[in-house]
């Protein structure tokens, strides 16, 4: 795997290598899991169009930062580090906005129709996005231009590298805030309200259009985050390419496993997901008979695993009825 | 004031299941809107909330006011924000939210914190049993926890105006009797109250004036204790004679009822 040759000119120990591919992989997961999480919660809508969106918004900064150098011409003489910060939060505004009108013209039409329906849908979107994503890619990756590239921090004898150190704070971050959304804010509140009885949330006097435009925009950002990260060292310092967007999808497994609808099971789903990924890329890939691409298939393993013991997932709550 | 005008409702631009239905509830009264399965009770709810959409149903003609106010094609978080609020048929409570979480969904439109609080307050003060299940998920009340529920959370708007559709629907009637007296308590805080009712006894008991429903039009109407005595009323709603048909039917009713919220 393209991974594993990264680490092994980074020229780390096993051990090394495994952490940084657990930890890598598994916030990325998880990310890419709390933003899918985050429409499901207050939609009830499958969003099967995250993995496209998480290419979309890498594709964006890329764009952003080195063909369009947002915003290098107005600032020249600013530090890398800030124009790409800059560029980023650029790129992450758009892809918000793209999650909001996305919303608006595609899936509103489609409030109270069939959930199956609505999910198709996004089946849909996912191509549309994906197709015209790579399109404008083409055949190369579209590095990022960032500002630490593949360079590690060495300090006292451990090396670490920049992007997943930052990766687990955001994730800290992005799991910090979300909690705090649904479990103390009004509009948390009214997303989950949202999600169980749309009409009994409007009969609250609930604005249900503007919980469904939020949660896709944040979906998006969260979207777009994850994608960030995924096309950065140590995961593909290269950049964004044509395949990031079906990487992205295989957040699935993740985001079953830790129930559709749990923040927290989002992230130990996308954690428990990185672990069994970076094992079995540790100590499968030269197992022949198994094939090159296993450790790839291990988080659906993992997922059909977990599923038979427990259908909710991790944390998925049970559908709660009562006469 | 609540004033509804020759409204008609159709469903899927076919089925016309208002027709012409006029009502008015004044300041601070209890209006009665009885009526058989059926009759448009809900659908009348749902035109003067603003939730027909989702049903595919439309206001064809008519008008509805409040307060001097347009409202007939208004969004339902606007006529929210107006001071109506409803009690859905079937509670329709939160159920994977807890109390709190669900009496803080209702607060939704009640943007100051003070407002939200007094809400808060005054709906504890009513029932002291939501008080001790605060914590609770709303799915595991008991059915007369829930009405309570669903009652708060629609006082969480501090609405003028409540409408509640069949409050007392599948509750044993001892609890039938402690809404009645929920209903006339937050009556006499000083909110107007359409109540829309099947059992007939205990609408009129306490409302002072009533409706009478029959497909779609208003068939009587007049003050509560002239209903109560009117002998038609009572052979049909009141089910003073041919008591065990009624009876039945009304097994019936709760029966479908039931399946429908299991499924
Ligand atoms: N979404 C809908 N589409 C088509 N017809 C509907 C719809 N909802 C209700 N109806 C029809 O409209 C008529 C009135 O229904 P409504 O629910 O308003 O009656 P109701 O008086 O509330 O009855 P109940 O006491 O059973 O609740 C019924 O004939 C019903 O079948
Ligand atoms: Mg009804």
């Amino acid at each position: 795997m393209i991974e594993a040759v990264v680490f092994a000119q980074a020229g780390t120990s096993p051990a090394g290598r495994l952490l940084v591919d657990f930890l890598s992989l598994g916030s990325i997961y998880a990310l890419l899991a709390m933003g899918f999480v985050i429409i499901f919660k207050a939609t009830q809508v499958l969003n099967f169009a995250h993995g496209a969106l998480a290419a979309l918004g890498a594709f964006l900064v890329a764009s952003f930062a080195t063909v369009l150098q947002v915003p290098g011409r107005w600032m020249p003489g600013a530090p890398l580090w800030l124009r790409w910060t800059l560029s980023v939060l650029a790129a992450l505004a758009l892809a918000t906005i793209i999650g909001m009108v996305l919303e608006r013209i595609v899936i509103r039409p489609m409030l109270g129709e069939e959930l199956f329906a609505v999910a198709i849908v996004t089946l849909g979107l996912d191509i549309i996005i994906r197709t015209i994503t790579n399109d404008f890619i083409g055949t190369q990756a579209r590095p990022l231009g960032d500002p630490f590239g593949t360079n590690v921090w060495a300090i006292e004898g451990f090396t670490l590298i920049p992007w997943t150190i930052i990766a687990q704070v955001a994730t800290t971050i992005v799991l910090v805030a979300l909690v705090a959304l649904f479990f103390r804010s009004r509009l948390g509140i009214a997303m989950r309200a949202t999600a169980f009885d749309q009409e009994a949330a409007r009969a609250q006097g609930i604005d249900v259009g503007r919980v469904f435009s939020i949660s896709w925009g944040i979906g998006a950002f969260l979207a777009g985050v994850a994608g960030i990260f995924l096309s950065l060292f140590p995961r593909r310092a290269a950049g964004v390419d044509q395949s990031t967007a079906f990487f992205a999808f295989a957040a699935f497994p993740a985001i079953i496993l830790g129930g559709l609808d749990s923040v927290v099971g989002a992230v130990v789903g996308g954690f428990a997901v990185g672990l069994a990924q970076a094992l079995a890329t540790e100590f499968l890939t030269g197992i022949s008979f198994l094939g090159v691409g296993f450790a790839g298939v291990v988080p659906y393993l993992l997922m059909l695993a977990v599923l038979l013991i427990r259908p909710y997932g991790l944390f998925g709550s049970e559908e709660i009825r009562r006469v | 004031m609540l004033r509804v005008e020759n409204l008609e409702v159709v469903y899927n631009d076919v089925v016309l299941v208002l027709r012409g239905v006029s009502l008015e509830v004044p300041d601070g009264k209890i209006v009665a809107l009885l009526g058989a399965n059926g009759a448009g009770k809900t659908t009348t709810l749902r035109a003067i909330t603003g939730l027909l959409d989702i049903h595919e149903g439309e206001i064809t003609k008519g008008s509805i006011h409040f307060d001097g106010d347009e409202i007939t094609h208004l969004d339902p978080a606007v006529r929210v924000k107006k001071g109506i609020s409803q009690v859905m048929e079937g509670r329709r409570v939160f159920a994977e939210m807890t109390v709190d979480e669900n009496l803080k969904a209702g607060a939704y439109v009640n943007s100051g914190s003070d407002a939200v609080e007094a809400a808060y307050e005054r709906v504890m003060d009513l029932f002291p049993r939501l008080k001790e299940r605060r914590k609770a998920v709303a799915g595991y009340l008991s059915g007369g926890e829930q009405q309570m529920l669903a009652i708060g959370r629609a006082l969480m708007q501090q609405p003028k105006l409540l409408i509640l559709d069949e409050p007392s629907l599948g509750l044993a009637p001892l609890l039938v009797q402690q809404v009645r007296d929920v209903i006339v308590e937050i009556n006499e805080q000083g909110t107007s109250v359409l109540l829309i009712e099947q059992n007939a006894n205990m609408a009129l008991s306490i409302a002072h004036h009533g409706y009478i429903m029959e497909t779609g039009k208003m068939v009587m109407d007049g003050p509560a204790e002239k209903l109560l005595r009117d002998e038609d009323v009572q052979e049909f709603y009141l089910g003073l004679r041919g008591e065990g048909e009624r009876k039945s039917f009304r097994d019936v009713k709760h029966y479908k009822r039931r399946k429908r919220w299991l499924s």
